[in-house]
């Protein structure tokens, strides 16, 4: 750290009743009302199924977790708080606190379940490992160099993709196991986190597409060649790091499937076309499933015979702004 | 004439995938100074999802205020909805809500702006669903 600090020059008090764009208070409101602690989800429900899996799963379990620790750290300590000082609004500062706390909560909670479910040497193991695996140690140098460098945008970029996309080869393996009834109070917990984490990828992302506004038509090709590069670098990196963690089970190509999908999100998040075709990009039902139960429901009228379609089922709509 | 009602935030994902449809649209107001939005003709609703959690608030209250307007009520055929996998139970519910709600069809839900495929899936089924629609309606 001997880099030297980067802060706002000047800071107002900031009157919330007084919103420059409105989108700040939805997405604080959001976050703020989303809000969760690790000690709510009994993860100690989940020691007699984490017995259950074979040395190698849970090694790679192992893993996958303490790669996420490294991106949520990354994210809490310095990407999130990097974007501060080049917010447009004070609002959107209060935001990025919002956020760069959350990764921490995120951080913290993976270790919750390390105490839970692992034993201290083999949680050791797991640290030296991430701090050895090239393809996780490059991941994370890629975005602390945007993090460290001195385009606003292009740090919006970096962080998009990580809250919307790099996260997810770790993200499978929860998704994973609850798809077999395993480790299902993991997976809720993980569950919160990407519930977060896509807020998070929807608000950076937007703040970037509000900078882009202001640049000339060249400028903002070039950030969009820029973020496909970007794009591509990180995904041929990613797929080195999907091959380190699940050769050993066979998953490998089930998660790049799961890599590509997400990758497209995360440049839809900055207003970019989706990438990959639907063929690359189907993922596995029974994982979509585990991150969306209502993901595979029938809500597509327009294909097939379209003879019958859902009038919508019972919901509660709790709202009080319908008068009907 | 058929037509298609859309709700899109400042972060234009939902007009973005209106925008590729090329079905020509009306846009329910971001902003209470903005004039109502009145329909005059039967109309698919194009709406996101606001994300997750436990909040309530799903269907953007926009759009609540339009439906709340029987006259716009009573010309509505039925829904699409954008949302996000990422928000688990809660993924584009705000179809179910006003399918529900309205007590007509949830036709297609998509994420964020929609791929492609999407959009080629929806204007392709976009003619039979008006066709098969009563032809008084």
């Amino acid at each position: 750290m001997a880099e030297k600090l980067k802060l706002i020059d000047r800071v107002q008090a900031i009157n919330w009743n007084r919103l420059e764009d409105d989108k700040d208070l939805e997405v604080w409101d959001r976050l703020t009302g989303n809000f969760w602690l690790p000690e709510k989800v009994p993860l100690s429900n989940d020691i007699q199924s984490w017995a259950t899996l074979t040395d190698v799963e849970k090694q790679m379990t192992t893993r996958v977790f303490t790669g996420l620790t490294l991106l949520d750290t990354i994210q809490g300590t310095v990407g999130a708080v990097s974007l501060i000082p080049d917010a447009l609004t004070p609002h959107e500062e209060a935001v990025y606190t919002n956020i760069a706390f959350m990764e921490s909560v995120h951080a913290r909670s993976y270790s919750s379940i390390f105490s839970t479910l692992i034993s201290t040497r083999e949680i050791d193991e797991a640290f030296r490992w991430s701090e050895e695996n090239p393809a996780l140690q490059k991941k994370a140098e890629i975005v602390l160099n945007y993090y460290r460098g001195d385009d606003p945008l292009k740090r919006k970029v970096a962080s998009t993709m990580l809250e919307s996309f790099l996260f997810y080869s770790g993200f499978y393996a929860p998704m994973y196991w609850s798809s077999r009834a395993k480790l299902t109070n993991t997976a809720d917990l993980i569950r919160l986190i990407i519930r977060d984490e896509a807020v998070h990828g929807y608000y950076i992302g937007y703040k970037f597409q509000k900078g882009l506004e202001k640049l000339s038509a060249a400028q903002r090709q070039e950030l969009k060649d820029y973020t496909f590069e970007l794009l591509f670098e990180l995904y041929d990196n990613e797929v080195e790091y999907t091959q380190d963690l699940y050769d050993p089970l066979g998953l490998t190509e089930d998660v790049k499937k799961f890599l590509r999908y997400n990758a497209n999100k995360a440049l839809m998040n900055l207003g970019y076309e989706a990438l990959f075709p639907r063929d690359e990009t189907d993922v596995n039902p029974a994982i979509l499933s585990a991150l969306s139960p209502n993901a595979d429901e029938n809500h597509d009228f327009f294909s097939g015979s379209g003879s019958s379609y859902v009038i919508g089922k019972a919901v509660n709509t709790e709202d009080e702004d319908w008068d009907f | 004439m058929s037509s298609l009602v859309y709700f899109s935030s400042v972060s234009e994902n939902t007009r973005r995938f209106v925008d590729k449809l090329d079905i020509e649209a009306d846009r329910i107001p971001l902003r209470p100074s903005e004039p109502f939005l009145n329909v005059t003709d039967p109309y698919v609703l194009v709406v996101p999802t606001y994300g997750g959690g436990n909040e309530g608030g799903a269907v953007p209250r926009q759009v609540v205020k339009f439906l709340n307007d029987e006259a716009n009520r009573s010309r509505i055929r039925g829904v699409i909805a954008a949302g996000n996998t990422n928000f688990g139970s809660a993924y584009c519910i705000a179809g179910d809500i006003i399918a529900a709600k309205c007590q007509v069809p949830y036709l297609y839900a998509f994420e964020l702006m929609g791929t492609t495929e999407d959009v080629q899936r929806v204007r392709e089924g976009w003619g039979r669903f008006w066709q098969r629609q009563s032809p008084t309606a």
